[in-house]
């Protein structure tokens, strides 16, 4: 497998099914588990050699998150990523508002790395 | 309990006319003056003038398109005199749109004292009590738009004038309002149903195959028979718009006989070409309303400056963003009504502005029945209720009317009879037009006068030789017997009642109602009513009859 | 009582926007046992709310106290504090939520709620440009047109479908769905698609260009292929699109926070709710945001009618200013300016910017919640509430502000927000007066 260096994807937060019905219990481990999904086009996956559960990095300026990552069929097209709202796409996010109270929110450009081993190994 | 003595008492319903008179007040209401101990506490009202609170029968202050207004207008209220919070009251902001406390404090410090929201939906009906809620010291109460509720349209268009009459009752209930409203009847149903309005009280509601004219018959009879305080009250079709007189004229002979309230009939009195430029057909109108005694109006006079236009008409909150081209907040209300706003400037150099500004006035100046025309801005359609100090110097004082009709349009004022009339209102006719006639009209026994029995609900003036000063700063506000407000300030913060009415109905069409709600509404009948929770300080005025 | 078995008739879901009112809850003795009509996410509402009876009513810098004396405190960091906010009150009644208003006015605080965070830039383009809307029950009956737009309600509102904008039968469209042509424009094909009739890909971050686009061909105004390689999307698409929504009787676009959230916002958000006016030159057509929680639509309302502006506002000078940017929880709290905050029913610490939360984490905060959140573990002092709509009897407003009552299914030991934030306002009030005679 080739060494993969960081690749500039476009990082969309959103609601999901899953995060509604836990969202009433943060601490549950479902919760935990659907905030940390990362929903990727599966031709991104393919070149860079991740299968489903991989564990990539996301970093921006604001910080950075390690979540699993998981094909998305034809739901997005190629340099978009998808992720639960939550704690973790939170951390992704700036504090600058551009005078409208709402930070950046959706649409957040991040570096994708692979985060150290491959799926099974976890 | 409170004397108010050596005042001169304007108390027209009453023939009190400037006589110097003490006014007793004990528990709220105005008692002789026989009934007072000697704890009673006097004010002393030597060289002032004694009236009965004042009362704005036609105004928009609350519920979901007052509250639109807010929302769309920021640079509206960050213009205007801010309202600082003190020890008694809380903040607030003014523009066209005031906040709900500052609306309350507001009317209370211009000495009006009961005030009613001549629009509101009843799917709103909740949210308009819930502000009513927030609006501190006055009385109030609103109207529930009817004019385009498909239930009624159905029912016209079946000739079922015992279920319209059921429907209406029932909806007052539900809704905990006060009067039956007809806004451009049949008009916003097109609108909604195609982006399109009536051009005649004749011409076919698309969809139902009713006449406005219909409606307006059928709900003039209902709130008739209905016995309610007030009868249908109707914004007619066609407001606004050039060679309107006609329509207006017709809604009133449709009435044949029927007791009716013709609201801001300055909008409705135009002559000219569809289009064109407008013209004053006051004349005709005035004359057929002094000979109706059937028929009250309300004027609606048009102030020059910024203001909000806010209606129900839907259509017409399009056609004034087209003319303006300014931002447009239009609402459709499922199975009930419609709604426009945008925001207008009036202006003195403008043809049309100088033309309805105009024509308000004659029509105060015009009618020989104080009694039947109640003095109102439509607020804040014509301009905001602040400015009925400005109104009252402009009935009062002819220099000063004069003096304003040289800073406005001259080809646009030498075409009305304004410039000719020499008329000027006593303040027995002040009284009227601003108390006892809307108190009158709206079936308020106990409101716009000074009588043994009355709410005790009273604004006395310093005098001044300019009218706007004396009476945009009263010298003490009373309401339901406490001092409220002293010299222009609020003394005491405390809630006013709301007024509504509950009709009987034949509770045999509540299935029937039932079903329409479960096929068309999207929330249950169920929860629609509106509970008396959300009426904390209620008054429920009597129907007669009925 | 045990064994005893309720059936609560037209009970109100307040999880999402849809706020639905015909919602039969069976109670089997202090358990909610069954939420007929409920999605899936009502239904978790109603079963899996925090049952856990053991927390504290309230608790001080972690020790559990009582309410009175949570009062005490809070009142106490409200009435010292310089420069506090009053941030949340999406999930409450706006019985609560007027209380609110009025402590902020008492203190001379901030007012801001999630709406800054969700709907914001809808409101602030809706002072530019106005907006076109309609309440639910018109689109259910007239609609015969629906264009959802950077939204997925099929997740964050599953009933939209079905109870207004969808499927249901109207007056004027008596076959339901077959009346209507759906379409849903968005950057990822969500699950919403399987419900269009028509889906189109936006490329991300281009959703202002493809609605301007839209814009000039409806005015007739010629716009050139390049508009594919800008918006991946094709200009006989849009030609198409256009056509479509000139011959359509009445059109609403349904708007999500793909809009308002993504770099743009207002502009965005704008940009809709002009296009929806534009039309109306041709046909009916309108917009409304899809608002997401429960009874943010109410936050929006009360703040309104008690300020005039619906967001953002400072008491700071004695009454009510707006500007979102500079009174907005985010930009407050990121800059390190408010010095203490009143938190009612909402999570900042689990859903703010990092460098929000880090000054949250320093400054002192009062939280009021059912269950312990992210925000309420760092909170100086915690209330635990009762839940609306559950509990607690109030007012919730639709997304499209319509007002529906609350029938709660079952008691609780907490106070509700409401009652707590009038102990808070009580004593707030107590000690301004002391402070004043002193």
């Amino acid at each position: 497998m080739k060494a993969v260096s960081s690749q500039v994807f476009i990082l969309i937060p959103g609601r999901t099914t899953e995060q509604g019905t836990s969202v009433g219990d943060k601490a549950s481990p479902e919760y935990r588990s659907v905030t940390r999904l990362l929903r990727m086009n599966p031709e991104d996956m393919a070149r860079l050699g991740l299968t489903d559960g991989a564990q990539v990095r996301l970093r921006n300026a604001q910080g950075e998150i390690v979540v699993s990552c998981v094909s998305a069929k034809d739901e997005l097209p190629p340099g978009v990523l998808f992720i639960a709202y939550g704690p973790e796409s939170s951390k992704l996010m700036g504090g600058e508002t551009h005078g409208t109270g709402m930070p950046d929110s959706k649409g957040i450009e991040v570096e994708l790395t692979v985060a150290g081993g491959s799926p099974g190994r976890e | 309990m409170l004397k108010i003595v050596n005042g001169k008492v304007y108390d027209p319903a009453n023939g009190v006319d400037g006589q110097i008179k003490v006014i007793a007040v004990k528990e709220g209401r105005i008692v002789p003056e026989g009934e007072l101990d000697a704890t009673a506490r006097t004010l002393d009202a030597r060289g002032m003038i004694v009236l009965p609170g004042a009362v704005d029968m036609h105004s928009h202050i609350a519920g979901p398109k007052v509250n639109s207004a807010r929302k769309m207008r920021p640079e509206d209220h960050r213009r205007a005199e801010p309202v600082k919070r003190t020890v008694v009251t809380r903040s607030g902001v003014m523009g066209s749109n005031p906040s709900t406390f500052a609306t309350g404090y507001t009317y209370a410090r211009l000495g009006y004292t009961t005030v009613f929201d001549a629009a509101v939906p009843p799917l709103g009906a909740r949210h308009a009590h819930e502000e009513l809620h927030d609006t501190p010291l006055i009385d109030k109460g609103f109207f529930v738009l009817m004019g385009n509720n498909e239930f009624i349209l159905r029912c016209v268009r079946a000739g079922e004038a015992e279920k319209t009459r059921h429907f209406a009752a029932w909806l007052l209930g539900a809704a905990k309002g006060y009067a039956i409203k007809l806004v451009n009847p049949g008009g916003v149903e097109a609108w909604k149903a195609g982006g399109r309005n009536v051009s005649s009280i004749d011409e076919a509601v698309p969809g139902f195959g009713v006449t406005p004219r219909q409606v307006i018959s059928e709900l003039a009879q209902a709130a008739m028979d209905l016995g309610l305080p007030h009868p249908v009250h109707i914004h007619a079709n066609n407001l606004g718009l050039a060679g309107n007189w006609e329509t207006t004229l017709q809604t009133m002979k449709a009435l044949e006989g029927r007791r009716a309230h013709l609201a801001h009939v300055q909008f409705h009195s135009y002559g000219g070409e569809p289009g064109g430029r407008l013209s004053s057909r006051v004349a005709e109108l005035v004359e057929y309303v002094n000979g109706h005694d059937s028929i009250s109006v309300d004027v609606g006079q048009v102030v020059f400056g910024e203001t909000t236009s806010l209606t129900g008409d839907g259509p017409l909150g399009y056609y004034l963003h087209g003319v303006t081209g300014r931002k447009w907040f239009n609402a459709d209300v499922e199975m009930e009504a419609g709604c426009g706003i945008v925001p207008i400037r009036y202006r003195g150099r403008s043809h049309v502005h100088t033309t309805q500004w105009a024509i308000g006035l004659e029509w105060l100046l015009l009618m020989n029945d104080p009694w039947r025309i109640a003095l109102s801005t439509d607020h804040p359609n014509g301009g905001s209720f602040t400015a009925y100090p400005y109104v009252i110097r402009l009935l009062m004082d002819r220099e000063f009317r004069r003096e304003a009709i040289r800073g406005v349009n001259p080809k646009a004022i030498a075409s009305t009879q304004l410039p000719e009339l020499d008329r000027e209102y006593s303040l027995n006719e002040i009284a009227i037009i601003t108390r006892a006639a809307p108190a009158r009209l709206l079936g308020m026994k106990r409101k716009g006068h000074l009588g043994p029995g009355a709410d005790a609900d009273i604004t006395i003036y310093d005098l001044d030789a300019d009218w706007e000063k004396t009476f945009a700063t009263p010298k003490i506000v009373i309401k339901a017997g406490h001092v409220i407000v002293e010299d222009g300030e609020i003394r005491r913060d405390m809630q006013g009642r709301t007024l509504y009415v509950e009709p009987e109905y034949d509770r045999s069409i509540e299935p029937e109602i039932r079903k329409w709600f479960a096929d068309f509404y999207t929330i249950e009948f169920e929860n629609y009513a509106v509970d008396m929770d959300y009426l904390p300080h209620a008054e429920r005025v009597a129907v007669s009859g009925g | 009582m045990e064994g005893e078995v309720r059936v609560i008739e037209h009970a109100t879901c307040t999880f999402c926007g849809c706020v639905c009112d015909d919602i039969d809850l069976t109670v089997e003795g202090n358990r909610i046992t069954k939420a007929k009509n409920a999605c899936v996410l009502g239904k978790a509402w109603f079963f899996e709310y925090p049952t856990a009876e053991s927390r504290p009513e309230a608790m001080i810098g972690g020790s559990p106290s009582t309410v009175g004396e949570g009062i005490e405190e809070a009142a106490r960091i409200l009435t010292s504090a310089r420069y506090p906010v009053v941030y949340g009150l999406s999930d409450t009644t706006v019985e609560a939520q007027r209380v609110a208003v009025e402590i902020a006015d008492l203190i001379g605080g901030c007012l801001d709620t999630t709406t800054s965070v969700c709907h914001g830039p809808s409101g602030i383009a809706f002072q530019g440009v106005g907006e076109a809307t309609c309440s639910l029950g018109e689109i259910k009956n007239r609609a015969d047109m629906v264009i959802f737009w950077g939204g997925n309600p099929a997740e964050s509102h599953p009933r939209h479908f079905t109870k207004y904008s969808v499927m249901p039968k109207g007056m004027f469209v008596p076959n339901g769905r077959k009346d209507r042509y759906v379409v849903l424009v968005d950057v990822r094909k969500t699950p919403s698609a399987r419900a269009a009739d028509l889906f189109i890909q936006v490329k991300p971050r281009k959703d202002f260009e493809l609605l301007w686009a839209l814009r000039a061909l409806v005015k007739g105004i010629e716009v050139d292929h390049g508009i594919e390689a800008e918006t991946g999307v094709s200009l006989a698409t849009l030609r198409a699109l256009v056509e479509r929504m000139k011959r359509a009787k009445f059109g609403v676009f349904l708007f999500g926070m793909g809009l308002s959230m993504t770099r743009g916002k207002h502009y965005n958000a704008a940009a809709i709710l002009a296009l929806a006016r534009d039309l109306n030159q041709y046909t009916r057509f309108v917009a409304k945001p899809m608002r997401g929680h429960g009874n943010v639509t109410g936050a929006d309302n009360v703040v309104a009618w008690a300020t005039g502006y619906p967001f953002g506002v400072s008491f700071g000078r004695g009454y009510p200013r707006f500007n979102p940017g500079e009174f907005t929880t985010v930009d407050l709290l990121a800059r390190g300016e408010a010095d203490a905050a009143l938190i009612i029913s909402a999570d900042p610490v689990a859903n703010f910017p990092q460098s929000a939360i880090e000054h949250l984490k320093r400054i002192p905060t009062i939280v009021l919640d059912p269950q312990a959140s992210e925000t309420a573990k760092i909170a100086r002092v915690a209330f635990t509430t009762a839940i609306y709509g559950i509990n607690v009897a109030g007012t919730v407003y639709r997304m499209d502000d319509v007002p529906i009552r609350l029938r709660p299914a079952l008691s609780s030991r907490y106070p509700s927000d409401e009652e707590v934030l009038k102990g808070i306002a009580r004593r707030v009030r107590e000690l301004r007066r002391e402070a004043l005679s002193a």
